[in-house]
């Protein structure tokens, strides 16, 4: 089970927050500015290895924090 | 479980060639009939399906086999429905037994709401070809004597749709009739070989490096289930795609029939009883992407009480097994299919939560599509530039649980 440290209320499991997304940008090679809107709408690094996220840690201090998570394992870093 | 395989099959597992006509990457069931129909189809033999474990070993055989076309969107319905046309044929043209039994599919509505959104969707599939019709609760009782129509006192039960071509297949089977199919014209498959990257000449992509060695190919298919964004990343390809976990559980056996296949978008779980017996209970995806394999307890509690809601008498049967899958869901909730946009790669994917009984199909029209060039006039709505060109295919509601 996915443990997450929220800094206001410690370690809680997975079912207390919410998902909230990779934090992504829309890569350097994409140089059409259509292109770059399509990307930035629509695509995702959806990556097997670290991403950066964001959570929202609904029920317990009810805020947004940034989490490192390892997505082959699905466990926390750090 | 690899030399088991073999042995049943009695298949002769080939030595890679240094280069084929078309490679197609994944051994799982769109991977291993894109291949058959190309073969049987269009007679393109030159082809080879790499696999990194063993054939089925990803989300064919993971997956909880149910077929069916009741999708809520007209051009999903209408592809669904060719395939499961397809599937009730399938035995005799792989003359293989895949033990496919047609149950039929309850959806379930304990709401007004649901129930307008369940005639609306019967309507919408009858119109498709689909054929799809509203059940009264009693109507409801007399095909599942075990439902509890008052749904545990906090879920009544106020009508369901109900899909009666909807069937059960053996996924197993399903896989290795058609790798049988394929290899017995001719095409390689590959079994234990990891693709590591993408030839390419300039922005073309020309083959896979693997761990066995690069092979060249004329074109290069992507069936992979689970790990299509990094291949596609190899080409410079991005896509609408996250990775789910999705998870099922069977119970021990249950020593009465339980015939039709229970489903309830409300609660967003599904029961079909397998042919050993066993309670097979799914639910909705994990909420955040991952690739990991492991299953949780959270998942079994929570839909296990969701199922005892509706069928009281699973609270005397016990927990069997448990197993995760990992799943692609697209932006939109339809799957993605064809040209990339880099010439040479072209990627069958997105099929997230639905694509076993989309096994047939999306191999026939992908073997079109690759054989002759043009996209299939089914298979023209989920082409990937959907995305860019604002015409996406949404459909969560039909697709959410299986």
């Amino acid at each position: 089970m996915l443990w997450i440290p929220c800094p206001t209320c410690g370690r809680r499991p997975v079912e207390e927050y919410r998902f909230g997304g990779e934090l992504r940008g829309v890569p350097d090679r994409i140089t059409d500015p259509i292109e770059r809107d399509v990307d930035y709408v629509w695509m995702f690094d959806n990556v097997a290895g670290v991403t950066t996220e964001r959570w929202f840690h609904q029920a317990g201090c009810r805020r947004w924090l940034t989490v490192r998570r390892d997505t082959t394992t699905d466990t926390v870093l750090g | 479980m690899n030399e088991f395989v073999e042995r049943r099959l009695t298949l002769r597992w080939q030595q890679a060639k240094r280069a084929y006509d078309v490679v197609i990457v994944g051994g799982g069931g769109h991977g291993l009939a894109t291949a058959y129909y190309l073969a049987a189809r269009h007679g393109i033999t030159n082809v080879a399906v790499v696999e990194a474990g063993y054939i089925g070993a990803g989300n064919s055989g993971r997956n909880t086999t149910i077929i069916r076309a009741n999708y809520g969107i007209p051009e999903a319905v209408r592809f669904y429905q060719h395939s499961l046309e397809l599937y009730q044929t399938l035995e005799d043209e792989l003359d293989c037994w895949m033990m496919y039994t047609t149950k039929g599919i309850i959806w379930l509505a304990h709401t007004e709401t649901a129930m307008r959104a369940e005639r609306a969707r019967s309507l919408l599939n009858l119109a498709c070809g689909a054929e799809t019709v509203m059940l009264t609760p009693q109507e409801v009782k007399a095909l599942c004597p075990q439902l509890d129509l008052s749904g545990g006192g906090r879920y009544p039960v106020l009508g369901a749709s109900y899909h009666p071509a909807a069937a059960t297949a053996r996924h197993d089977r399903v896989v290795w009739a058609y790798a049988q199919g394929a290899m017995r014209l001719g095409v390689h498959v590959l079994q234990h070989t990891r693709v590591t990257g993408l030839l390419r000449d300039g922005a073309r992509v020309t083959g896979v490096e693997t761990s066995a060695g690069p092979i060249s190919a004329g074109q290069v298919l992507s069936a992979v289930g689970g790990n299509v964004s990094t291949l596609a990343a190899y080409a410079d390809v991005r896509l609408p795609i996250r990775t789910h976990p999705l998870q099922a559980f069977v119970t021990n056996d249950y020593e009465q029939a339980f015939q039709p296949i229970l489903s309830d978008t409300e609660l967003l779980c599904y029961v079909s009883q397998t042919e050993r017996g066993q309670m097979l209970i799914g639910a909705e995806f994990d909420a955040q992407p991952s690739y990991s394999l492991k299953s949780s307890f959270s998942f079994l509690q929570s839909s296990a009480a969701k199922a005892m809601h509706l069928l009281p008498f699973l609270r005397n049967l016990r927990v069997l097994r448990q197993w995760t899958g990992i799943c692609d869901i697209s932006a939109d909730f339809s799957p993605i299919l064809g040209e990339t946009g880099v010439e040479g790669f072209l990627v069958t994917t997105g099929w997230g939560t639905w694509g076993f009984k989309a096994i047939p199909a999306g191999g026939e029209l992908m073997a079109e599509l690759i054989a002759s060039g043009r996209t299939p006039p089914l298979l023209e709505p989920f082409r990937l530039d959907r995305f860019a060109s604002d015409q996406t295919m949404a459909d969560p509601g039909s697709t959410g649980t299986h």
